[in-house]
């Protein structure tokens, strides 16, 4: 491991690099599959509609989506940009399926309760859909996030910097220990992320700590 | 828009369709490589949820593992993988890394599938009479076909979209002609193949669709199950997102039929 | 009312931190520091961090932007002035620029790569230093079938050429070794792992480059090119015109002190003995009195 020892620094930047490029599909991506996702379950007629599209979008894969996209947006293949754009494709193409199924799972009683209480629409949404719908929509964020972090490797190909750099570097240079770091912290970085989103949860959804996973009907 | 064009023009030449490197070479190729991967996958993938499904025990390994097949790029696997079993081996490297990634999505496919089933279902068989194995295969396999199909169809997805990479270290497939294209700068060569790239899996995705569809027992299918299921959870705010298949699936499978 | 605020609060958060980290990314350099770039190629990645460090040593700010891919991916920024400095060769930088020269001997190839430069581009000296396609064969296979040049494939049945996919379409590829030799080959894009499969005999022609350390580790023997149908390459520093004034004191003896064996045992370092980038410029500058 001494290619380890003698490159602590460049992997470091590179994860810090490739940590900055996952962030934003992420988010962005969560903030633009609510309404989608909400406007689906609640229009069923859009649902067939707005499902349909994104499961289009998941098909693609991931280098033909960075082929795509430069013509169809106007910019440069070789861009993070392109990049980014296309992981916030996949993240609303992952997420909007979720938050559909999130918020169709809560109880219409619970729905009605709030409006007897006397919530209009909009605060009803924040105060209990989406609250009710928290821990499923996390779980989709999870996912989500993990997926992220493993695909910007495929940057590599169209030269965005990330952690994806050690596989192509070390595979040119055919040093092991360098590509077996790649994939080591691609992994890492991948877990932080869905780590730090479950003590996010906790902290938002306190409640949720509380008689979660139902015991299954097996054994 | 002129790039689409004249990735169509490149589409329709005949140059395209004969000799070395064809179309039709490389999505063969291609296809092969994912169904040589999607067939060794379920080998070891599909007895193995089963089991744990029917005997309920390992669950939640199996929920980690699907995560954690996630976190790993697959990319760099192969590169790994190629490195270390050396370039004369980079068939077997290749598939390697593309079974693993189809594993996970067979494997929770397998388990949901029998973990869905209500124990009610089980104790009338056994009350029927049936023996443990024809439990298995007469109740078990059939009323589980729909979520493991659904295993099968995010497996075929994930190991699809990665075979388009394997060109990169010298193997053909749809991916050969965006990865040459790049350096060449033939935009009407990487926007045409990512365009039959796309018609490919989303053909693929569509069969398999229909499949799920057919296969799904008329009683499953209107819905009895879905009942069954919520009376006997209770919480409706199970974390359902980590268990099972490709995250589209994931939710469904516990919900309600595609 | 205070889920509300909290789920509103680091939304915000997050789109805040999102956005802030995203204008990091977009931020390019100002004009004040030499942007110093390299190619998504390890060798070439050496070259630059030497003239990175040799610019810093005489004062200069610089700033570094390797790895940045393809010619695609940065003569665009190369262009635009976003990039100020990039080691290039000669060779292969003309016939991106100029498809249909005729050029292949290094003065001819290196004055007509300053006429084909764009606007606002200069060529520096050139090195003595090349790093070119080549093609090569196992000391086995020269000496079983006595070749010396490439016109001496010209009678042999069933060879496989390997290379980079972009090779097949190349105009020195398997259409060029037809044309110009008459020599039959079929092709493997064995891409990185091409002197692998070269050695473990599933290619039986190999396009090295003829920096690789790897020719001389594993006694391949590089054909001759009698009929020039690979362009000379050499070494050559492209810089900005705002700059190049600037930076040619400095860079142009380096160029001068890089020979081609110099600059194999660079790469040698690098792949060998796995060291940085940084630590072989370091040591190569002084030990070449810099």
């Amino acid at each position: 491991m001494d290619w380890l020892a003698n490159n602590w620094a460049l992997v470091g930047a590179l994860s810090l690099d490739h940590a900055r490029i996952s962030v934003i599909p992420i988010v962005v991506g969560f903030l633009i599959s609510l309404p989608l996702g909400w406007l689906a379950q609640r229009f069923p007629i859009t649902r067939g509609f707005v499902l349909g599209g994104v499961g289009v979008l998941y098909t693609i894969p991931s280098l033909a989506l960075f082929m795509l996209l430069p013509p169809l947006l106007g910019i440069s293949v070789l861009s993070e940009l392109n990049v980014i754009i296309a992981l916030t494709v996949y993240a609303v193409a992952i997420m909007v399926r979720t938050v559909a199924d999130a918020f169709a799972s809560i109880e219409p009683s619970a729905l009605r309760s709030a409006t007897a209480v006397g919530y209009a629409e909009w605060g009803r949404f924040f105060a209990v859909e989406l609250p009710l719908a928290g821990p499923v929509l996390l779980a989709g964020l999870r996912v989500v996030a993990v997926s992220t972090v493993s695909m910007v490797t495929v940057g590599a190909l169209v030269g965005i910097q990330s952690l994806g750099y050690l596989f192509t570097d070390g595979f040119q240079r055919r040093i092991v220990p360098e590509v077996m770091t790649g994939v080591v912290m691609t992994f890492l970085v991948a877990l932080v992320f869905d780590a730090v989103l479950v003590v996010l949860g906790r902290i938002i959804m306190p409640w949720s700590l509380v008689g979660h996973t139902p015991q299954r009907g097996g054994a | 828009m002129d790039l689409f064009l004249d990735a169509l023009v490149w589409l329709l030449s005949p140059e395209q369709y004969t000799g070395e490197g064809s179309l039709p070479q490389r999505t063969l190729e291609h296809l092969s490589y994912t169904a040589s991967a999607t067939v060794l996958a379920a080998l070891f993938a599909l007895p193995i949820g089963y089991f744990i499904g029917h005997t309920g025990k390992g669950g939640t390994w199996i929920v980690a593992m699907t995560g954690a097949a996630r976190a790993l790029p697959s990319f760099g696997l192969i590169l790994l993988l190629v490195l270390l079993l050396g370039v004369s081996q980079r068939v077997t490297a290749s598939l390697i890394a593309l079974v693993l990634l189809g594993i996970p999505p067979l494997m929770a496919g397998a388990y949901s599938g029998m973990q869905q089933i209500p124990r009610s279902t089980i104790d009338a068989a056994r009350a029927q009479g049936m023996t443990e194995w024809q439990i298995v295969w007469r109740v078990e396999v059939p009323v589980s076909l729909p979520l493991v199909l659904g295993g099968l169809r995010g497996a075929v997805l994930q190991i699809v979209a990665t075979a388009t990479l394997v060109a990169y270290v010298g193997l053909g497939g749809l991916g050969y002609d965006i990865i040459q294209g790049i350096p060449l700068r033939r935009f009407d060569q990487t926007i045409g193949t990512a365009l039959v790239i796309v018609v490919v899996a989303l053909a693929l995705d569509a069969m398999l669709a229909l499949a799920t569809r057919v296969a799904t027992p008329r009683g499953v299918r209107q819905g009895r199950l879905d009942d069954v299921r919520a009376r006997e959870s209770g919480s409706r705010s199970a974390p359902v997102a980590t268990v099972a298949s490709s995250p589209e699936k994931e939710i469904t499978q516990q919900r309600k039929n595609t | 009312m205070t889920m509300r605020k909290k789920m509103t609060g680091l939304a915000g958060l997050a789109l805040t931190a999102g956005l802030i980290m995203s204008g990091c990314a977009a931020d390019t350099g100002s004009d004040e520091p030499i942007v110093v770039g390299s190619q998504g190629y390890y060798s070439n990645e050496i070259i630059a961090e030497i003239y990175a460090q040799a610019l810093e040593g005489a004062g200069f700010e610089v700033e570094r932007q390797f790895q940045i891919g393809q010619r695609d991916a940065y003569l665009p920024e190369l262009e635009s002035g976003a990039v100020d400095l990039f080691p290039e060769y000669t060779g292969n930088l003309l016939q991106y620029y100029s498809p249909e020269t005729t050029a292949t001997q290094a003065d001819e190839v290196y004055a007509e790569l300053a006429g084909a430069l764009p606007e606002g581009l200069i060529a520096l000296d050139m090195s003595p230093a090349t790093d070119q396609d080549s093609y090569n064969v196992t000391a086995e296979f020269a000496t079983a079938n006595s070749l010396v040049s490439i016109a001496d494939l010209a009678g042999l049945d069933g060879l496989v050429l390997g290379g980079n996919p972009e090779l097949e379409e190349r105009p020195y590829g398997p259409a060029g070794l037809l044309e110009t030799y008459g020599v039959t080959v079929g092709f493997d894009a064995t891409g990185d792992v091409t002197v692998d499969a070269l050695l473990d005999g599933l290619i039986t022609l190999a396009n090295v480059y003829s920096g690789d350390p790897r020719i001389a580790e594993f006694g391949l023997v590089t054909l001759a090119d009698p009929e020039g149908l690979f362009l000379a390459s050499n070494v050559v520093p492209i810089a900005s015109s705002e700059i190049a004034d600037a930076v040619a004191e400095i860079i142009n003896p380096i160029s001068a002190a890089l020979t081609p064996e110099g600059l194999v045992a660079l790469n040698l370092q690098s792949t060998k003995d796995q060291m940085s980038a940084a630590d072989i410029a370091a040591e190569w500058l002084a030990a070449n009195g810099f």
